[in-house]
Protein backbone atom coordinates (compact mmCIF):
# COMPACT_ATOMS: atom_id res chain seq x y z
CA UNK A 1 0.00 0.00 0.00
CA UNK A 2 1.35 3.49 -0.85
CA UNK A 3 2.00 6.04 1.83
CA UNK A 4 -0.72 8.43 1.14
CA UNK A 5 0.73 12.22 0.76
CA UNK A 6 -2.25 14.60 -0.01
CA UNK A 7 -1.70 16.51 3.42
CA UNK A 8 1.35 17.50 2.04
CA UNK A 9 1.52 21.39 2.12
CA UNK A 10 -2.07 20.98 3.98
CA UNK A 11 -2.57 23.74 6.80
CA UNK A 12 -5.01 23.48 9.43
CA UNK A 13 -7.26 26.36 11.39
CA UNK A 14 -5.32 28.35 14.39
CA UNK A 15 -5.58 26.86 17.81
CA UNK A 16 -5.87 29.90 20.61
CA UNK A 17 -4.87 29.18 24.29
CA UNK A 18 -4.65 31.40 27.21
CA UNK A 19 -2.29 30.66 29.42
CA UNK A 20 -3.21 30.41 33.16
CA UNK A 21 -0.84 30.18 36.17
CA UNK A 22 -2.44 27.57 38.03
CA UNK A 23 -1.71 24.96 34.45
CA UNK A 24 1.82 26.61 35.00
CA UNK A 25 1.24 25.40 38.61
CA UNK A 26 0.62 21.80 38.04
CA UNK A 27 3.07 21.51 35.35
CA UNK A 28 5.65 22.47 37.26
CA UNK A 29 4.94 20.58 40.15
CA UNK A 30 4.73 17.53 38.41
CA UNK A 31 7.97 17.95 36.50
CA UNK A 32 9.95 19.23 39.72
CA UNK A 33 10.56 22.38 38.54
CA UNK A 34 11.24 24.77 41.67
CA UNK A 35 12.03 27.97 40.23
CA UNK A 36 10.08 30.61 41.83
CA UNK A 37 9.52 32.45 38.54
CA UNK A 38 7.11 29.53 37.68
CA UNK A 39 4.40 30.70 40.33
CA UNK A 40 5.53 33.86 42.33
CA UNK A 41 4.49 37.36 40.00
CA UNK A 42 6.85 39.22 42.04
CA UNK A 43 9.53 37.15 41.60
CA UNK A 44 9.58 36.42 37.47
CA UNK A 45 9.19 40.24 37.39
CA UNK A 46 12.26 40.50 39.60
CA UNK A 47 13.84 38.41 37.48
CA UNK A 48 12.72 40.83 34.28
CA UNK A 49 9.56 39.18 32.78
CA UNK A 50 5.97 40.50 32.41
CA UNK A 51 4.34 37.87 34.90
CA UNK A 52 4.60 34.62 36.12
CA UNK A 53 6.51 32.62 33.36
CA UNK A 54 6.16 29.39 31.73
CA UNK A 55 8.55 26.86 31.25
CA UNK A 56 9.88 26.05 27.57
CA UNK A 57 8.37 22.91 27.47
CA UNK A 58 5.07 23.87 28.38
CA UNK A 59 4.57 24.28 24.85
CA UNK A 60 2.90 21.21 24.43
CA UNK A 61 0.11 22.33 26.82
CA UNK A 62 -0.45 25.18 24.82
CA UNK A 63 -0.17 23.71 21.44
CA UNK A 64 -1.69 19.99 21.99
CA UNK A 65 -5.11 21.42 20.93
CA UNK A 66 -3.47 22.56 17.61
CA UNK A 67 -2.26 19.04 16.96
CA UNK A 68 -5.42 17.20 17.77
CA UNK A 69 -7.48 17.63 14.61
CA UNK A 70 -4.11 16.83 12.18
CA UNK A 71 -3.77 13.31 13.60
CA UNK A 72 -7.24 12.98 13.11
CA UNK A 73 -7.53 14.70 9.71
CA UNK A 74 -8.87 11.45 6.95
CA UNK A 75 -7.13 13.21 4.77
CA UNK A 76 -3.71 12.21 7.43
CA UNK A 77 -5.01 8.61 7.69
CA UNK A 78 -3.24 8.28 10.07
CA UNK A 79 -2.73 4.68 11.35
CA UNK A 80 -2.53 4.86 15.30
CA UNK A 81 -2.12 1.40 16.08
CA UNK A 82 1.28 1.51 14.74
CA UNK A 83 2.11 4.73 15.41
CA UNK A 84 5.41 6.30 17.40
CA UNK A 85 6.20 9.27 18.40
CA UNK A 86 9.63 9.71 16.37
CA UNK A 87 10.98 13.03 17.60
CA UNK A 88 10.40 16.58 18.42
CA UNK A 89 12.16 19.94 18.12
CA UNK A 90 11.14 23.25 19.52
CA UNK A 91 12.70 26.63 19.03
CA UNK A 92 11.73 29.08 21.50
CA UNK A 93 11.15 33.17 20.99
CA UNK A 94 9.21 35.05 23.08
CA UNK A 95 8.75 34.09 26.95
CA UNK A 96 5.13 32.88 27.42
CA UNK A 97 3.61 34.32 30.41
CA UNK A 98 0.15 34.01 32.71
CA UNK A 99 -2.76 36.02 30.43
CA UNK A 100 -0.64 35.60 27.42
CA UNK A 101 -3.73 34.39 24.39
CA UNK A 102 -1.18 31.70 22.31
CA UNK A 103 -2.48 31.43 18.82
CA UNK A 104 -0.96 27.94 17.23
CA UNK A 105 -1.16 27.08 13.44
CA UNK A 106 -0.12 23.33 12.28
CA UNK A 107 1.05 22.69 9.27
CA UNK A 108 1.94 19.17 7.42
CA UNK A 109 5.74 19.45 6.28
CA UNK A 110 6.23 16.17 4.37
CA UNK A 111 5.22 12.62 4.07
CA UNK A 112 7.68 10.23 3.20
CA UNK A 113 8.55 6.35 3.03
CA UNK A 114 11.61 5.45 4.20
CA UNK A 115 12.92 1.71 5.09
CA UNK A 116 9.60 0.35 5.37
CA UNK A 117 8.23 3.15 7.26
CA UNK A 118 5.76 6.15 7.31
CA UNK A 119 7.75 9.09 8.72
CA UNK A 120 5.18 12.36 8.74
CA UNK A 121 6.61 15.49 9.15
CA UNK A 122 4.46 18.78 10.86
CA UNK A 123 5.17 22.39 12.35
CA UNK A 124 3.26 24.23 13.94
CA UNK A 125 4.08 28.19 14.82
CA UNK A 126 3.04 29.64 17.96
CA UNK A 127 2.85 33.73 18.04
CA UNK A 128 1.52 35.37 20.98
CA UNK A 129 -1.18 38.06 21.38
CA UNK A 130 1.33 41.06 20.04
CA UNK A 131 2.61 38.77 17.14
CA UNK A 132 5.21 37.57 18.51
CA UNK A 133 5.97 34.39 17.66
CA UNK A 134 6.84 32.05 21.27
CA UNK A 135 7.88 28.47 19.38
CA UNK A 136 8.12 27.08 16.06
CA UNK A 137 7.97 23.11 16.31
CA UNK A 138 8.35 19.97 14.72
CA UNK A 139 6.60 16.80 14.98
CA UNK A 140 7.69 13.45 13.32
CA UNK A 141 5.40 10.69 14.00
CA UNK A 142 6.58 7.24 12.46
CA UNK A 143 4.40 4.66 11.69
CA UNK A 144 5.67 0.81 11.36
CA UNK A 145 4.79 -1.36 8.11
CA UNK A 146 3.30 0.48 5.55
CA UNK B 1 27.15 31.02 37.01
CA UNK B 2 30.30 28.99 35.81
CA UNK B 3 31.64 29.01 32.76
CA UNK B 4 30.87 26.25 30.12
CA UNK B 5 33.30 24.58 27.74
CA UNK B 6 33.52 21.48 25.06
CA UNK B 7 33.57 18.97 26.62
CA UNK B 8 32.64 19.78 30.02
CA UNK B 9 29.79 17.58 31.62
CA UNK B 10 26.82 18.81 32.67
CA UNK B 11 24.85 18.31 36.23
CA UNK B 12 23.00 15.27 35.91
CA UNK B 13 19.41 14.84 37.01
CA UNK B 14 18.12 11.18 38.20
CA UNK B 15 14.57 10.91 39.03
CA UNK B 16 12.42 8.13 39.61
CA UNK B 17 9.10 9.14 39.20
CA UNK B 18 5.96 7.78 40.92
CA UNK B 19 3.46 5.23 39.61
CA UNK B 20 1.02 7.95 39.65
CA UNK B 21 3.58 10.34 38.00
CA UNK B 22 1.51 9.67 34.54
CA UNK B 23 -1.81 10.32 35.95
CA UNK B 24 -0.46 14.21 37.06
CA UNK B 25 1.28 14.82 33.80
CA UNK B 26 -1.74 13.79 32.25
CA UNK B 27 -4.23 16.18 34.14
CA UNK B 28 -1.00 18.55 33.79
CA UNK B 29 -0.93 18.78 29.71
CA UNK B 30 -4.63 17.11 28.54
CA UNK B 31 -2.91 13.77 27.55
CA UNK B 32 -5.08 11.17 28.32
CA UNK B 33 -3.42 8.60 26.24
CA UNK B 34 -4.57 5.30 28.24
CA UNK B 35 -0.90 3.48 27.37
CA UNK B 36 -0.10 6.23 30.06
CA UNK B 37 -2.82 5.98 33.08
CA UNK B 38 -4.24 2.57 32.20
CA UNK B 39 -1.78 -0.82 32.70
CA UNK B 40 -4.76 -3.18 31.77
CA UNK B 41 -4.95 -1.18 28.40
CA UNK B 42 -1.11 -1.03 27.80
CA UNK B 43 -0.91 -4.99 28.17
CA UNK B 44 -3.91 -5.13 25.77
CA UNK B 45 -1.57 -3.15 23.09
CA UNK B 46 1.22 -5.30 23.64
CA UNK B 47 2.98 -2.94 26.17
CA UNK B 48 4.81 -4.74 29.60
CA UNK B 49 2.26 -1.96 31.47
CA UNK B 50 1.99 1.86 31.40
CA UNK B 51 4.39 4.24 30.05
CA UNK B 52 5.76 7.62 30.79
CA UNK B 53 5.03 9.86 28.29
CA UNK B 54 7.70 11.21 25.97
CA UNK B 55 7.39 14.54 25.81
CA UNK B 56 7.30 14.07 29.92
CA UNK B 57 10.78 12.65 29.40
CA UNK B 58 11.79 15.11 27.20
CA UNK B 59 10.39 18.07 29.68
CA UNK B 60 13.14 16.39 31.94
CA UNK B 61 15.52 16.54 29.25
CA UNK B 62 14.91 20.27 29.25
CA UNK B 63 15.22 20.48 33.07
CA UNK B 64 18.30 19.24 33.04
CA UNK B 65 19.29 21.72 29.99
CA UNK B 66 18.06 24.61 31.30
CA UNK B 67 19.73 23.43 34.58
CA UNK B 68 23.34 24.01 33.25
CA UNK B 69 22.07 27.76 32.62
CA UNK B 70 20.85 28.30 36.56
CA UNK B 71 17.31 27.44 35.62
CA UNK B 72 16.77 30.33 33.40
CA UNK B 73 13.43 29.70 31.48
CA UNK B 74 14.89 32.09 28.47
CA UNK B 75 18.57 30.02 27.93
CA UNK B 76 16.46 27.45 26.38
CA UNK B 77 16.43 28.70 22.80
CA UNK B 78 15.85 25.09 21.15
CA UNK B 79 15.88 21.52 21.82
CA UNK B 80 15.74 18.59 19.44
CA UNK B 81 14.89 15.12 20.60
CA UNK B 82 14.78 11.76 18.79
CA UNK B 83 12.33 8.95 21.16
CA UNK B 84 14.14 5.59 21.11
CA UNK B 85 12.56 3.51 23.65
CA UNK B 86 10.11 3.70 25.97
CA UNK B 87 9.96 4.28 29.55
CA UNK B 88 8.71 2.89 33.00
CA UNK B 89 7.10 4.58 36.27
CA UNK B 90 8.79 3.50 39.46
CA UNK B 91 12.08 3.04 37.66
CA UNK B 92 15.11 5.87 38.16
CA UNK B 93 15.82 7.84 34.80
CA UNK B 94 19.48 9.18 34.41
CA UNK B 95 19.68 12.80 32.33
CA UNK B 96 23.08 13.26 31.45
CA UNK B 97 24.73 16.23 29.00
CA UNK B 98 27.86 16.92 27.17
CA UNK B 99 29.03 20.46 25.87
CA UNK B 100 29.73 19.91 22.05
CA UNK B 101 30.65 23.31 21.22
CA UNK B 102 30.55 26.97 22.70
CA UNK B 103 30.06 30.66 20.20
CA UNK B 104 30.07 33.49 21.60
CA UNK B 105 27.18 33.54 23.89
CA UNK B 106 25.89 30.07 22.55
CA UNK B 107 26.47 26.92 24.46
CA UNK B 108 25.08 23.72 22.60
CA UNK B 109 24.88 20.31 24.58
CA UNK B 110 24.33 16.56 23.34
CA UNK B 111 21.87 15.23 26.13
CA UNK B 112 21.00 11.67 27.00
CA UNK B 113 17.80 10.41 28.99
CA UNK B 114 18.60 6.61 29.80
CA UNK B 115 16.48 4.30 32.78
CA UNK B 116 18.61 0.78 32.79
CA UNK B 117 20.16 -0.14 29.86
CA UNK B 118 17.83 1.47 27.08
CA UNK B 119 18.64 4.94 25.60
CA UNK B 120 15.19 6.37 25.48
CA UNK B 121 16.10 9.67 24.10
CA UNK B 122 19.16 10.56 22.45
CA UNK B 123 20.40 12.03 19.79
CA UNK B 124 19.11 15.24 21.96
CA UNK B 125 20.80 18.59 20.99
CA UNK B 126 20.06 21.77 23.07
CA UNK B 127 21.36 25.07 22.62
CA UNK B 128 21.62 27.50 25.39
CA UNK B 129 21.69 31.22 25.76
CA UNK B 130 24.10 31.95 28.54
CA UNK B 131 24.63 35.85 28.57
CA UNK B 132 27.83 37.42 30.45
CA UNK B 133 28.06 37.85 33.81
Amino acid sequence: MALKTDAVGKSWPAFDYEIGREKIREYVNVMGIDNPVHVDAAAAKAAGFRNIVAPPMFVVVYSAGAMGPVLFDPEVEMNFAAMVHGGQEFQWGEPVCSGDLITTTPSCKEIYEKDGKGFYVFETVSVNQDGAQVVHATWTNIVRGV
Amino acid sequence: MSELNTGDSIEELKVTPDKYVPHRYAGATGDFNPIHIDPEFAKMVGLPGSILHGLYVMGLVAKTSAGAAGGDPRALKSLSVQFRGMSFPEQEITITGEVTGVEGDQVTVDVVAAQGDSQVIRNATAVLEIPPG
